[in-house]
This record gives structure tokens, sequence and C-alpha cells, in this order.
């Protein structure tokens, strides 16, 4: 049967190919930690398995994870090529600006290269939109199969999955069906795509793919850094010694309050943040396990994923969450760097309200 | 108590603008050692988070396909199809875009909106067109007013679409750290289903803001008409 581990080994096999590249690009400024950055994200992945199955030591996992985090937390991870002069030092507006159109070609220089920065320097922007535009006027909306096919291949994985039986084991292991659809879906698509614009190898995929790797830099890791920062806090006690400070205002056994204080508590821890995810954890291990779903019964995919939109309202109304509403004021030349959040309030807080009501009827 | 310092190591952390992978490192530690953790305690929990996250991180794969696809004129394409909704209102823009970002996403093609990808150079123009065709030229501050409402429209349709589908980051985060922590099974499709009733009010609430951005713009600009003609 076909296991998730493979695809989490063969991420990590991408990864160290990405960081050997990095390492002997002479185009990236630092690129010999930048290279230990990506080697070592993905050695990981691979190594995280025996973790799972508790036979190799966490802890040597553990240190791996520092290394990385001050790696690029002290900057010294940089993009190859002409995309590190557009980004300050480890910040997630740059990565984001620089996922516009005026990149450079890294495939149109041939496979296993990416593009110098002296080539962009000369072709800035537009020459790369002409050529995209041209491409786009030939392929039309077959260009949308590829994609399209993602969410398709994945669906039916989720779906459809846990049903296909071969010779009494399941095809896909069992409680991973999506994440295995999605991995392959990302695989079938580079093949749907090579039939489309008659590629002979996937070797440009795979330099497109280290692109844009390497544009979303350490903002990659982050997600799984919070989920550890999550478990910290949950072994450490930060859930229970909210949750005993909340149980002391909380009036025992009403449900109410409760779901209006995980809801709020998550929109503020967010504010706070910045991050829906960071807050998540935090409120989730206070009030929403112990209090809304073992001691109320919730049901616990309602109540969880309610609870994470309260936090998409935070997000809405801070200045923290700089990819969405400080890039914007930059991009679309706005003087006031709260134009967009003045926008978005009217509609972030009746929303908020919304959710409460929502997870108090449907969850309960 | 002493634990909660971590949640001020955060908080100050971002507030000081450092870098989030060296705050949310330190926090970790500051947290696990007042928690009463050993050093080797913390590093095996950070482990154990890294190990039993991977999934998050599984949308990687997904990027050499998307890559590809752009370096093809994907983004190009998209926005050849978008502009065929030219003739609507400044409103009728918003709420279509609205519609469509947030549609797209929940079917998981998040790339294919963004501020740069599609509001700078498509969303913000064409209603700003729109408005100018019908009022002739905006006075500065109903010209930023558009244009922020522009940005929040992609904001508002990504947020509230994206966890509709299974396969996304948060539906993931949720899952996995709700398993590792509490010992569920969860599906994801369970979760991104209950996604969809806010999906659907927020459709309601901001769609209906960007349809009365017409209506305020009309009053605006007949306030701006008239002071213009009694000064003359």
């Amino acid at each position: 049967m076909i296991q998730v581990e493979w695809f989490y080994w063969l991420m990590g096999l991408f990864f160290v190919g990405v960081g050997v590249l990095v390492a002997r690009d002479r185009s990236n400024p630092k690129r010999l930690t930048s290279g230990l950055f990506w080697v070592l994200v993905g050695l990981c992945f691979p190594y995280s398995s025996f973790v799972v199955t508790k036979t190799a030591p966490a802890w040597l996992l553990g240190i791996a994870i520092v290394v990385i985090a001050v790696l690029a937390g002290t900057g010294r991870l940089a993009k190859s090529g002409s995309a590190t002069t557009r980004t300050a030092p480890g910040d997630a507006e740059g990565a984001d600006l620089d996922r516009d159109d005026a990149r450079p070609p890294s495939g149109s220089t041939g496979p296993g290269r990416v593009a110098g920065g002296a080539e962009h320097q000369t072709a800035p922007g537009g020459t790369i939109v002409a050529e995209r535009e041209a491409r786009a006027e030939r392929f039309g909306n077959k260009l949308f199969v590829p994609v399209l096919a993602i969410p398709v291949i994945t669906a039916l994985c989720a779906i459809a999955g846990p049903y296909v039986v071969i010779g009494g084991t399941p095809l896909l292991q069992k409680g991973s069906e999506t994440v295995i659809g999605l991995s392959a879906a990302g695989i079938i698509a580079i093949v749907i795509a090579m039939v489309l614009f008659k590629l002979r190898s996937p070797a440009l995929a795979l330099t497109q793919g280290r692109r844009l790797t390497e544009d979303l830099g350490w903002a990659l890791v982050l997600p799984q850094l919070l989920s550890v920062l999550g478990l910290v806090f949950a072994t450490a006690g930060v859930g229970n010694a909210i949750g005993t400070t909340v149980s002391a205002v909380l009036p025992k056994g009403s449900l109410l309050p409760a779901v209006i204080l995980y809801c709020v508590g998550m929109a503020v821890f967010t504010v706070i943040m910045g991050n829906a995810f960071a807050a998540f954890p935090v409120l989730t291990a206070a009030i929403g396990y112990p209090v809304l779903v073992a001691a109320m019964g919730g049901n616990p995919a309602a109540v969880f994923a309610i609870g994470m939109l309260s936090g998409y309202c935070g997000t809405l109304c801070t200045p923290m969450a700089a990819n969405f509403n400080i890039v914007p004021v930059a991009l679309l030349e706005l003087k006031s760097n709260y134009a967009v959040i003045k926008a978005q309030l009217p509609t972030a807080v009746p929303l908020l309200v919304a959710n409460i009501v929502i997870m108090y009827v449907v969850a309960f | 108590m002493l634990v909660l310092l971590g949640i001020l190591v955060v908080v100050v952390g971002f507030a000081l603008r450092l870098n989030p992978m060296l705050v949310v490192t330190v926090a970790g530690l500051v947290t696990g050692f007042l928690g009463g953790m050993n050093l080797v305690e913390v590093l095996d929990a950070f482990g154990t988070g890294f190990a039993g996250s991977r999934s998050v991180s599984i949308f990687l794969l997904v990027l050499p396909v998307i890559g590809l696809v752009e370096h093809f004129g994907l983004q190009q394409q998209a926005r050849r199809l978008v502009s065929r909704l030219a003739r609507l209102s400044a409103g009728g823009i918003l709420a279509g875009y609205l519609l469509v970002r947030q549609v797209t996403a929940a079917i998981g093609l998040m790339s294919i909106g963004g501020h740069a990808q599609t509001v700078r150079p498509l969303v913000a123009p064409m209603t700003e067109a729109a408005a100018v065709r019908k009022y002739g030229a905006l006075p500065d501050h109903v010209q930023q007013r558009l244009r922020a409402f522009a940005a929040s429209t992609d904001n508002v349709g990504a947020f509230f679409g994206e966890d509709i589908f299974v396969a996304v980051g948060a539906v993931l985060l949720i899952t996995s750290f709700v398993d590792t922590t509490y010992g569920y099974t969860l599906a994801p499709l369970d979760v991104a289903l209950w996604a969809i009733p806010t999906a659907v009010v927020a459709l309601i609430i901001h769609g209906t803001r960007s349809l009365l951005v017409d209506r305020s713009l009309k009053r605006e600009m007949g306030r701006i008409g008239t002071v213009a003609e009694v000064a003359r």
C-alpha cells in the first residue's frame, strides 16, 4: 500500500537537492549557509520517520530545528540570483512581493540552471511578462488543466481513497488519504503539464519548483515551527495556565460565555501574534479542547474549524499580518498604513459575531 | 502561571518585528524551561512536534507544477479571463472578484489571486476605471478607499475560501495539532466542511458591502458635485 512516508522522503530529497544547488550557486551571496539551511530541512523529513516510530532520538531533530531557525533568524538564508536584491533579510513582505511577475525567467536559461542576476537586470519585468503573455495567448485555457487537476485528484483520493482495497489492505495508508492525494496530484499534474506543453523532461518543473521554494524561504518552515511551539505550549501547560485563569472567571457549565471566550480569544490572540496558526494551539489547549470539547461535548471538527476562522477575523484587523494588510498598502500606493484594515473592520466584527452564533448552534 | 511568559516573548518579539523563526524558537525554549522541562525534554518536544506536523508542509510537492504553469503564463491567462468582467460597475467588479476569489480558493487555487498577482494589476485598476467612467475624475480620498477595498476583497475571499479546501495549511494544522496532542483522528474533510457556514456569511457580508460601494460612491460624488456647483 502507498505510505505517506514515501512522500515525506521525496520532499526531503527535493530540499536536499535545492540545498546542493544553492550551495554551488555563485549568484547567491550566502550560498554556504543557505545551502546548509535547505540540506538540513531536507534531512529532517526522512529522519522524522524514525522519530515517529521511536527508533531514533527526537532531541537530535530538535537540535537541527534550532539550528535551522537560527540560520534563518539571523539572516543567513539568502535567495539565489537577483531575488535577494528585492528582499530585506528574511521578511515575509519581501517574499510576497517577489511573487509578482518581474521574476527572473529561471527556466528559460535551460534545465537545471537558475538565471543569474545579470540577466534579470538587463531584462527587467517587461520582457518576462511579454514572454508569458505570448505563451498565455498560445496555450489559453489549457493552462488551467494541470492546476485544476490538483484539487480534483486530491478530492478523489480523500473521498474515494478509503474504499480502494487491494488484497485486503487499503491502497492508500489509512488516515493519510488527503495528504497522499495532494502529493500524488502534484506529481501527476507535472506529467499532465509535460504532455500539454510538449516537454520531454520534468527538469523545468524542478527548476521552477526550486525558484518558488527559494522565494518562500523560511516561510516554508514557519508553519511547522508554529506547530512545534503549540506542542511545547501544550506540554509545558500554557493552555492549562490560561485554562485555570479562564475557569476562575467563567461561570461553570455555561456554554455561551465559553464559546464567546474561545472565539474572541482566538481573534484577540491573532491580532497580537499576527497569525491565527500561532493562536490556535494556545487557545485550543486553554478553552477549545478542555472546556468546549471535553467538558461540554462539542463536535471537535466544528469547534476547531470555526475557532480557526474566528482567528481569521483577527487577521483582518492586525498590521502584524504584514503580507495581507501592509504589503497591499505598498503595492497600491496607499497613504495610510491602516487603509486596508479600515476597509476590513466592518466585515471582521460582524463575521466574528456570526462565528460565535454558528459555533453555538451547530457544534453542540 | 510563569509559563505564560512564553506568550509575552511572542508578543514582544513580534512587536519588535524580530524574525518570526527566532521569536518562535526562543518562545518555545523559554516556555519549555519555565514549564519545568530540561534541555533534552525541550529538544525532544521540538523534534516530536516537527515530525508530527510534516503534513503541514506537504503543499511543497505542488510548487513545481505551479511554477511550471506560471512559466507558461497562468497569471496572464487568469487576468485575461477576469478582464471580461470589465462592463460591471465598481461595486459589481469588487463583488464579482470576491466571489471568484473565494470559489477558486475553496478548490485549492490560492495562487491564482493575490495582492501582487491580481489586485494591483487588475482589480484595483478595473474598479477605479469603472468609477471614473461613471463620475469622471475621482478625488484622492475616494480613489484610495476604492483601492483599499479592492485589497480587502482579496483577503476576505482568500481567508474564508481556502479553509473549505481539504489540503490547505490551516486544515492540516488543525488536524495534525489535534491528532498529535489529543490523540484524535480527525478527517481533514470534516474540518473543511465546517468552514462552509462561515464562508457563506463572509460572502454575504463582504459581498453586500462591495455592492454598497456603488451607493456610497454616488452619494459622495453627488455631494462633491453640489459643493463644486455652489462654489461656482
